[in-house]
């Protein structure tokens, strides 16, 4: 299993933004990015447990992807049932060299994505669904 | 004159227009004819006629541009005069075929064929209208070519009828639904009103006559969709027939059900009745298309006796599990009202599962067409140490799902369904086209 990071930047911004505030306006700013900060260090647990649960596998026949801290969810995709693979990089994921990977089944509810890839790993991890699904394929 | 030279481009019936404008005719007829009568200015008549007229060119525009023609394996309609599609539907894809048949178009013995096909951005072809006989023609050949390319279809129809719903039964049922209740209620509250103080009877009517207009096609729906269903085994798939006024007629190929489900709500329990439904791949159908597809799901038994839903059941799912799993004690503290109703069972080929809190609701879902699995336990579930495992297929919305199953049994239970799924699924898909 590969643990997959992403989001400490999330943090490291709102006590930026904090600080700044604190600069213009005395005791007031202060207190505001006081607080700003505390929610960021508290966001920053948030995500960094949601991000500590989220992993992948690639098995012989099907991928497991595992996710959620409170509910917990694991999915078991067969390579052969996965309808199409797509890579998404938003500007902040862009920022980062980062990539989410999503695949699609014919059913609607197995909706499993892998965020915060590297693109590189993202776009080994595309192909070889790709390459599997292909050999696997299975009618609906 | 059997089958359909491949290739020619051919147009729908002329009349088409005039079926697809006939609801709103009426209507504008319903509107426009008290004030005629009336006497009302000669613009208002003359602009309601201006109305009528840009309709039914734009009809006559529709269909002057749409053509169809059976090519190859696929069906092929061209259509739009401003932005032109031509659309390409693979009949080996194809999930299901029905014959629609507004009022209307019976009048003048036409019908509208419908192809629908397993994408999950709702394709769907729609051939409206066609003469009768063509359609049914043409039904039959789209099926056999969709089947392994056999170019002449089997022309007499060898079916075996299986079931009919009795009118009797049905009104009955429908009565004991949700809607039908309310209905009731509403009727009833009415009449109580009515009866109490006469003179509030109007004002609340003139309110109410909108929800009960509403609540009237709501149970109308469900009847004529139910009404005379007749379930008939074909070797081109499972046929289903019913309508009073508008009639459809549905093949669902062997091989593509993707769950089957089946209701119990509470009020039909001392009569022993039982929905039985069928899932097949595709998206729900729009919102426009109207009529008898809206229902989410096909019944397959509008109503019925538990023994005709199994003897149903067999047919569809030939490997149906017996004996079902009670779910662990814990399950009590967490759903009291599910509790009784879940369980779940499985053979090598298929699993059924039991939920609900009200309406009892039985799902099977063919190992072969699970998509994918999903083991999902939320905080009350760690706590108790349960686990929920679904099962997810291409259906529009049965899913199987072993609800509060305690992890010692569960994990070991998914390790074992993947397996299952799989070699299902590598069986089914070694077996050609089915």
């Amino acid at each position: 299993m590969r643990r997959v990071e992403v989001g400490f930047a999330a943090a490291a911004v709102a006590g930026v933004a904090g600080g700044l505030a604190a600069w213009g306006s005395g005791w007031w700013g202060a207190g505001v990015a006081g607080s700003v900060l505390l929610g960021g260090l508290a966001a920053e647990w948030f995500v960094r447990r949601r991000v500590r649960a989220w992993a992948y596998c690639e098995r012989a026949d099907d991928l497991l992807v595992r996710r959620g801290v409170l509910f917990s969810r694991l999915s078991v995709i067969p390579y052969g049932r996965m309808q199409f693979v797509d890579v998404r990089a938003g500007p902040v994921e862009r920022a980062f060299g980062l990539a989410t990977v999503r695949m699609h089944t014919a059913a609607a509810a197995s909706d499993a994505r892998i965020p915060g890839l590297s693109g590189k790993e993202a776009a080994r991890l595309r192909d070889r669904l790709a390459e599997l699904g292909e050999a696997m394929a299975a009618g609906v | 004159m059997s089958g359909f030279e491949q290739g020619r481009w051919r147009r729908l019936h002329p009349l088409s227009p005039l079926v697809h404008a006939g609801r709103l005719l009426i209507a504008l007829a319903v509107v426009a004819a008290p004030s005629a009568a009336l006497g009302h200015g000669a613009w208002e008549s003359l602009g309601q006629l201006g109305t009528v007229v840009v309709l039914a060119l734009l009809g006559l525009v529709a269909w002057l541009v749409t053509r169809w023609r059976v090519d190859g394996d696929d069906l092929r309609i061209e259509t739009g005069l401003l932005r032109r599609s031509s659309l390409r539907f693979p009949l080996k894809q194809v999930q299901a075929i029905d014959i629609v048949r507004p009022g209307l178009a019976r009048l003048f013995g036409l019908a509208e064929l419908r192809l629908r096909m397993a994408g999950s951005t709702g394709g769907h072809a729609r051939l409206a209208y066609l003469p009768a006989r063509e359609a049914d023609r043409l039904r039959r050949q789209l099926l056999a070519l969709g089947q392994g390319g056999v170019e002449e279809p089997a022309e007499p129809d060898e079916e075996r009828v299986l079931l009919t719903v009795p009118t009797s039964r049905l009104v009955a049922a429908i009565f004991l639904s949700r809607v039908g209740l309310l209905a009731a209620a509403m009727l009833g509250g009415l009449v109580t009103i009515a009866v109490v103080s006469p003179s509030a009877t109007r004002g609340v009517s003139g309110g109410s006559i909108v929800y009960a207009l509403a609540a009237v096609t709501g149970l109308w729906r469900r009847f004529n969709g139910a009404y005379r269903l007749t379930v008939a085994e074909a070797p081109d798939g499972l046929r289903l027939r019913s309508g009073l006024v508008a009639t459809t007629a549905e093949t669902i190929r062997p091989g593509r059900v993707q769950a089957i489900r089946m209701v119990e709500p509470l009020l039909w329990r001392p009569f022993g009745w039982c929905r039985l439904e069928v899932d097949v791949a595709g998206r729900q159908r729009a919102e426009h298309e109207g009529g008898p597809e809206r229902r989410q799901l096909r019944a397959v038994l509008p109503v019925g006796g538990r023994d005709l839903a199994q003897a149903l059941l067999e047919r569809i799912v030939p490997d149906a599990p017996g004996e079902r799993r009670p779910p662990p004690r814990l399950v009590l503290l967490k759903s009291p009202l599910r509790y009784h109703y879940l369980s779940w069972g499985r053979t090598d080929s298929c699993v059924v599962t039991t939920s609900g809190r009200v309406a009892r609701t039985t799902d099977w879902v063919p190992l072969a067409k699970v998509q994918s699995l999903r083991r999902v336990q939320g905080p009350i579930q760690r706590r108790l140490h349960l686990v929920t495992i679904h099962l997810d297929t291409a259906g529009r919305n049965v899913h199987a799902a072993l609800r509060d199953r305690h992890v010692a049994e569960a994990d070991p239970a998914l390790g074992r369904l993947v397996e299952l799924a799989r070699a299902a699924r590598v069986a089914a898909s070694s077996r050609p086209n089915v």
